[in-house]
């Protein structure tokens, strides 16, 4: 995990940041401002999956130029709020592992539906390498995707009916309506 | 074979060298070992086996306790066994052997010298004089009662003194009223400024009518004159505090002040919740930690917490123990005025390894 070029909010200096305040008015200010942290730290890392359990080596959740760091039960409590509008997801029931959604599922269903129907692709097949690793896509903002965050907002267009996984276990490719 | 353990050539403590012998061989019952033309040496407690020249160089070599030898034998020339309970060795001397081994060993396996307890060593120091010739349980217990005699004789003596002290100290309540009264009368003839500081010598002095039980028939009465009590002496003190006290503290002071008939704490608190229905200038407040207060009525919670947070904004950052002492309050007051303000979103807490310390609450006032 390299470093991450992000303008740190003021918060990130401010030491109270990092203990979950007790007073209610307090502590949504402090979590609103830590959910937007979270996602603007991914977005900028292009970051997809966070494991709490190191969090101690991540920047984001320890600040050594102030020596604090955030706990892992603040962090899952905050990024169980973000699953609330749908921006990050766990992987695993410990809830250690966590899918972060800086555009949630919904977006990047509609963001791919666009690219495929500005391009024509629609009622051809692609496989999902060339969809986040082709040569094609290197402009857009699912390049890079990793496949398990891909194949969820599929899944979310194929609810709509706008496209069909083709799941083997051999090529995995998708049909686009 | 397995009572042989790996050990150090040293000698250890009283051990001494018996017989030395030179390429050995050792036989694990009647089977060769690997361990051939080594230095053996039959100690007062044990039987060395090393390679040539490592027993000279302190390396470590094969050890076997003489206390594990229960007999031994000599089988043909040049060779006999140890039988030990499960197994036996065998030693076999290639050259011969020069020194009378097998007759050393049971010499020595007589004597037992590894059961020998060499004594001690006791220091050349001369030794003191003993005071006390008793020893054992009977010593200590009499010491101990020596002890608790001069220690009840001694606290005997201290309350003999308070004892006193009491009794006089009606005389001098008394006394003192006398003299107030009679500068009451005779004014003009002190100056003001005389009388002033004679008051305040008996104001410290304690309070000089105090109320107690006896003079009063029901709790009731007793408590709403006691509670007034306090009110007039630990207004003013209550106020040069910065408006709070904590219950402990007024407890301490009021029983300071009266000297003798001291006030328990249940009649202290009991007075202390009849403040505010008495219309007096104090009360008593609960914090949410259960510290128990009397502050000022014109003190509120509101109040402080804007207070404390105009205080932890100038000072950048402030943790209890601080803030006590910039305001010269207890720590436990302290602590209660900054999570009071904390209720109030004035300040925010660091709760990390170097304590906890409060910010002024700039998540709620830095908007971006």
């Amino acid at each position: 995990m390299g470093e991450v070029e992000i303008d740190w909010p003021w918060q990130y200096n401010f030491p109270p940041f990092f203990t979950l305040q007790p007073n209610p008015e307090t502590r949504a200010k402090q979590v609103q401002a830590w959910k937007s942290l979270i996602l603007e730290y991914c977005r900028k890392g292009r970051l997809y999956l966070v494991d709490v359990r190191e969090s101690s080596h991540i920047p984001l959740f320890n600040n050594s130029n102030i020596n604090r760091k955030l706990e892992e039960s603040v962090i899952i409590s905050i990024l169980s709020e973000l699953q609330k509008t749908g921006h990050a997801a766990p992987v695993d029931k410990a809830k250690h592992r966590w899918e972060i959604y800086w555009h949630t599922l919904d977006e990047w269903a509609s963001m791919i539906y666009g690219y495929i129907s500005s391009r024509g692709f629609n009622n051809s097949v692609l496989t999902l390498y060339e969809l986040s690793q082709g040569e094609d896509v290197q402009t857009e903002e699912f390049y890079t995707i990793p496949q398990e965050v891909l194949i969820k907002a599929l899944q979310v267009l194929e609810k709509d009916r706008k496209c069909e996984l083709i799941l083997s276990d051999e090529d995995q490719g998708v049909k686009f309506f | 074979m397995n009572r042989f353990n790996y050990a150090s050539p040293l000698l250890i403590d009283h051990e001494k060298t018996l017989a030395c012998e030179n390429n050995v061989r050792l036989y694990d019952g009647e089977v060769k070992t690997n361990f051939e033309g080594g230095e053996l040496i039959i100690t007062t407690h044990r039987i060395l086996w090393a390679r040539p020249g490592a027993i000279a160089r302190g390396d470590t070599c094969l050890a076997l306790m003489n206390e594990l030898i229960v007999y031994i034998e000599e089988e043909s020339p040049g060779a006999f066994s140890f039988k030990s309970m499960y197994n036996f060795i065998k030693l076999s001397f290639k050259d011969g052997y020069s020194n009378n081994v097998l007759g050393i060993l049971n010499e020595c396996l007589q004597v037992r010298h590894w059961e020998v307890q060499i004594p001690p060593q006791v220091p050349d120091k001369p030794q003191a004089p003993q005071i006390k010739l008793r020893t054992g349980i009977v010593g200590i217990e009499r010491s101990l009662q020596e002890k608790q005699k001069a220690q009840d004789e001694t606290l005997n003596a201290a309350f003999q003194d308070l004892n006193k002290l009491m009794s006089m100290a009606k005389d001098m309540v008394k006394m003192a009223n006398v003299i107030s009264t009679k500068i009451k009368e005779k004014q003009g003839d002190i100056t003001e400024d005389e009388t002033v500081k004679f008051k305040s010598y008996l104001l410290s002095l304690g309070i000089d009518d105090p109320v107690t039980r006896d003079a009063y028939k029901s709790n009731n009465q007793y408590y709403r004159s006691l509670a007034n009590e306090i009110s007039e002496f630990l207004y003013k003190h209550i106020e040069d505090m910065g408006g709070m006290m904590t219950l402990t503290d007024a407890y301490c002071r009021i029983n300071r002040a009266r000297g003798y008939e001291l006030l328990s704490p249940e009649d202290i608190l009991n007075a202390c919740k009849l403040l505010e229905s008495l219309g007096l200038p104090l009360k008593l407040f609960q914090f949410s930690s259960g510290v128990k207060v009397l502050q000022l009525n014109t003190l509120d919670s509101g109040t402080i917490a804007e207070s404390t947070g105009i205080l932890i904004e100038d000072n950048g950052s402030l943790s209890a123990d601080e803030l006590a002492s910039k305001l010269g309050i207890s720590i436990t007051l302290a602590r209660e005025r900054l999570l009071t303000s904390e209720k109030y979103g004035k300040c925010c807490r660091d709760d990390s390894i170097e304590g906890l310390r409060f910010y002024p609450n700039l998540f709620l006032n830095n908007e971006e």
